[in-house]
Parts: structure tokens; sequence; C-alpha cells
């Protein structure tokens, strides 16, 4: 009598046992989903925007790192040597560079280890530079008279901004050496505003997931509490605390997958922004498809790990054998 | 899962066997039961009768291993339920079925799908429960009522659907808590019969409960608790005197 009828013959009902799981369980979803639409919705909403805010805060995070990179190889030290026209108190002093000076600064640079690649421009090679890069205002470029600008030493460095400072006091007050120019200060300042966006877009991301951390334990919570005669019949019979607790699960990851393609959508819409952002600059460090589509996959995954996670250990609490 | 199976259908011994159990609620002096020493044979029919707080809840509890004791042992088909471990209660109470007071179904479901709820939420396939449900039925008398809402039924017939779910899954014992409690006595007797047809199948029942004339009219054993105490174990017993 005690047979429990149907439980052993299990090879032809297995699929029927898995079969009945899943309708089940997404039946149960279903209505759990419906019945608190409400909030259901603003998870939704909030996983959404904490999600697409913290895959903005990653595309910034790649952009500035990309955009660091590009620029950082195209940062030199220039140093300037004195010519007939001096300017400074320094070369007033030593006069125009000897080809002798200027031998012995070459191989100064040279010998120093942080220095890449030292390459000697005359002045009629500054100048032609010089009228490249200012091409777009001819006003300027005609104000300057061959003989302004003098020769120099173009100094690429393994690390432009902690290397600047040894490799241009190395050679600051050497005869024939009149001044040194470091690009990369220029940039500092440009640097500091991208990475104080990034912070902030990060920042505003941390609080909208605990946000979104609030609002998954309280749905679930109300879920649970709305069905909480079905879940206390189930633990009475003997279901398993996963078949008691699937469907809440569900629900959460569920709420939490709508809401992270939502967030594809408005990632998508950041990378068109900061590609349009690279029009304002020299040089274009557009992020590739490859970095939006890891950003996408990494905001997927810490989606459904947060309302997964959340949803599981508000379960634990509400939801005891 | 068919491992603790084959202990339950191997052993031999009482179904319910406590060994010197109390029970003390946290923040409560007097224990809800104290030093309860009794078997329950397989197949046997059971009254716990006793006032309210006398621990006859309490008693139902700990075989569902809802509570723990506070000292003692309790053995439910041989298996030490302190030794069972928190994943293999469900195990457990698919092998004990429960009634109450207030029939606890489901409102959104009819009956049919009141008792298939419990086959579907341990996993039974589909081709079984189409087959059990309706033999069930038939057995606490809903003939033709399967597809009923709750409230569309008298108070009787929802506590026999509560019944038929219960004892769709075959269970080895059949907790009652006042089944008879919310029902008018002409009524409570076709409750009995039930419980009666369900203890012939070999189910073994409990069933607390205040209603002297049924006890009377059944004349099965009968367990008296007062303040946590077995003060009658009488087989072929009556409510008591002293009501």
């Amino acid at each position: 009598m005690h047979e429990p009828a149907g439980t052993c013959r299990a090879g032809e009902d297995k699929q029927g046992i898995s079969q009945m799981r899943a309708q089940f369980v997404f039946g149960e979803v279903w209505v759990g989903l419906r019945r608190n639409l409400t909030m259901t919705v603003a998870l939704i909403v909030v996983v959404a925007i904490s999600l697409s805010l913290l895959g903005t805060g990653l595309l910034v995070v790649k952009q500035v790192n990309h955009t660091r990179a590009l620029w950082q190889s195209k940062v030199e030290l220039s140093i300037f040597l004195c010519d007939n026209n001096p300017l400074t108190a320094q070369c007033t002093k030593t006069g125009a560079a000897t080809s002798a000076q200027t031998a012995l600064i070459e191989s100064t640079l040279r010998k120093l280890p942080q220095v890449v690649s030292v390459t000697y421009r005359s002045q009629p090679q500054n100048l032609a530079q010089f009228r490249k890069e200012f091409a777009y205002d001819p006003v300027f470029v005609s104000s300057v008279l061959p003989g302004d600008i003098p020769a120099s030493f173009q100094v690429k460095l393994k690390n432009a901004q902690a290397d600047a400072g040894i490799v241009s006091q190395a050679v600051t007050g050497m005869p024939g050496v009149d001044s040194v120019g470091n690009d990369s200060t220029i940039l500092t300042n440009f640097y500091k505003l991208l990475d104080g966006a990034r912070n902030a877009v990060i920042v505003v991301a941390i609080i909208l997931i605990i946000a979104a951390i609030l609002l998954v334990a309280n749905t679930i919570r109300l879920s649970a509490f709305n069905r909480r005669r079905e879940t206390a019949i189930m633990r009475l019979v003997g279901a398993s605390n996963f078949y008691v607790q699937l469907p809440f699960l569900v629900e959460g990851m569920i709420a939490g997958l709508f809401g992270w393609l939502i967030a594809v959508g408005l990632l998508v819409g950041a990378k068109a922004g900061l590609d349009g952002f690279q029009s304002y600059f020299p040089f274009r460090a557009q992020l590739s498809l490859s970095d939006l589509v890891e950003v996408v996959i990494v905001t997927m995954v810490i989606g459904l790990l947060l309302c997964g996670a959340t949803s599981f250990l508000t379960l634990r609490r509400y939801l005891r054998v | 899962m068919l491992g603790f199976l084959d202990i339950i259908e191997r052993s031999d011994g009482p179904v319910i066997h406590f060994e010197s159990v109390t029970k003390t609620y946290p923040n409560q002096s007097r224990p809800a039961l104290e030093s309860v020493d009794l078997d329950v044979e397989k197949g046997e029919f059971v009254f716990l009768v006793g006032p309210s707080g006398s621990g006859k809840s309490t008693f139902l509890r700990l075989i569902l291993r809802e509570e723990r004791p506070t000292d003692g042992r309790i053995y439910v088909a041989g298996r030490d339920l302190a030794r069972l471990t928190t994943w293999k209660v469900p195990q457990l109470r698919r092998r004990i079925g429960c009634v109450f007071q207030d029939f606890r179904l489901l409102p959104g479901k009819n009956v049919y799908q009141n008792i298939a709820f419990a086959l579907e939420v341990i996993g039974k396939p589909r081709r079984f429960i189409r087959k059990v449900v309706p033999e069930v039925i038939d057995l606490v008398g809903l003939e033709g009522k399967g597809d009923r809402m709750p409230d569309e039924l008298s108070g009787g017939e929802q506590q026999r659907v509560a019944m038929a779910r219960a004892f769709v899954n075959r269970p080895m014992i059949l907790l009652a808590d006042e089944p008879t409690g919310n029902i008018d006595p002409a009524t409570s007797i076709g409750i009995m019969k039930v419980l009666d047809r369900i203890n012939r199948t070999g189910t073994t029942v409990v069933m607390a409960t205040h209603d002297a004339a049924i006890v009377d009219s059944m004349r099965k054993r009968v367990i008296e608790l007062e303040y946590g105490k077995v003060v009658r174990d009488q087989s072929r017993g009556v409510y008591g005197q002293a009501y």
C-alpha cells in the first residue's frame, strides 16, 4: 500500500517530470510577475538604468584608457637647443650650441634607460612641422619667422608621464640646452577631466546598483508574501526547498534579464555618444564593437548575479523550512 | 530519496516513537510537552485529546519536524528526526499527510487543481497526477465535484478536499489537527468515515480533537495530554470522564 505509485518506473516518466517541472515553475513565475506588476516594472527600470550606467562607466573606462594609450604614444619630450637668436638667460650666457655640445646632449640622452628614441630636428624641419600643425591658422603661421623656432631633440620615453621629470632634469642646464618642452603637461588636465567623468559615472552606477539590490529584495519579499498560502502548502506536502524557491528565483532573474535588455539598447546609444565625442579631438580613439560586446556581456553577468543572488538570499530569510 | 523510502518500507518498529520528549518554547517557563514517551504502531488510529494548550499541536508539529524537541528523541518510521538533515525534511513530509481545522485550500484553484498541486510541487509526472487525483476525489466522496472552487463548497466538502490532498501521495501517516473543529456534528460523521477509510488502507492516523462524541463513537486508542504530559493512554478509549 505504501508503494509510492509512479515514482519507481523512472525511465518512462523522466521526461514527463522535467516537462511538468518547467511548466509548473514558469506558471508560478508568470503569476508572480503579474501579481505585483508595479513592483516588477519598477524593478526592471531600476535594473535597466543601473546596468546601463555601470556599462557606460565601463565604456568610459575603456575609452579613457584607449585615449590615454593613443595620446601617450604620440607624446614627446622636446629638448630645444640654443641658436643665434637667444631668448632665454641660459642661452644668452652660453651662446648657440656648438656641434660638440649638441653631440654631448645627444649621447647623454641616449644613455638614459628611460629613453626609447632620440631624433634630431633641425631648425627648418621644426619650422615645417610647426607650419603643418597650425596650417588652419595662416595668420599665426606667417607671424613666425624662420629662426624663431630652434632646433631640437625629440625624445620618446618609455613612460611619458613618469619619466619626463628625470629626463628633463638630466639635460636641463647643460650647455647648449635652451629649454625642455613636455607635451604631457598639457594632457594632464585633460586626463583629470576624463578620470573625473569616469569616476562620477561609476559612483552613480554603484548607488543605483544598491538601490536595485534593495528593490529586488523587496519585490521578491512581496512576491513571497503574496504567495504565502501556496508556499505553506508546498512545504507541508514536502516540496523541496529548490522547488519552493525556484519560481521566485526565476522571477528575479527574468526581471533582471528584461532590465539588461533595455540596458543593452541604452549602452549602444552611449557608445554612439562616445564616438560622437571623438570628433572634437585630432586623434580618434574610437572603441571597437568587441569593446561594446564585452561590456554588454559583463553587465549581463552582473545583472543576473545581482538579481539571482539577492533573490536567493531574500528567500533564505523568508521561506525557511 | 529511494534510499529513504527503503528504510521506511523495511522498518518493523513503531511508526512514531517518542522517547522522553520535552519541548519548551523560547521565553516560556512551562514546557509545552514534558517527558513524553509513547509509540504509535503502523496502521493505528489514535485520538489525541486534552484541553487547549495541553500540547496536542506541539506533538503534531514535532512529528512534522516543524519544531525540534528541547530534549529527548523522536523517531518517525524508524528515522531519528534529530539526525535528519534540513534538506531531507521535505522527504519526511512527503510521507506524512496533514489536515487542519481551517482546511488551507488555495482559493484560486478548483478541487482537482488543489489536490494536483500537492503532487505537482513534488515533481510527479502529469500522467500520474491525471490517474490518481480522480481516484482520491472518489475516495473522499466528492465524485463529480472536481471542477468546483473552494468557495462553492460546504465546510465538510472543503475538509474532504483537504483530506484528499493529504492522502493523494499515499502517506504512511496522516496527521489531523481538529479536522472537525469547524464542522457541524452531522457532517463530522462523514469526515470521520473518510478518515476511517484512509486508516483502513494501512495509513496511520493521528487526530487531535476536542470532539467527545466522535472519540466515544469510534472506540479507538485515546492519548490524553494535560499540561504537556500524557495522563492517559487507552486502547478503545473514550474522551474522558472529566469532560
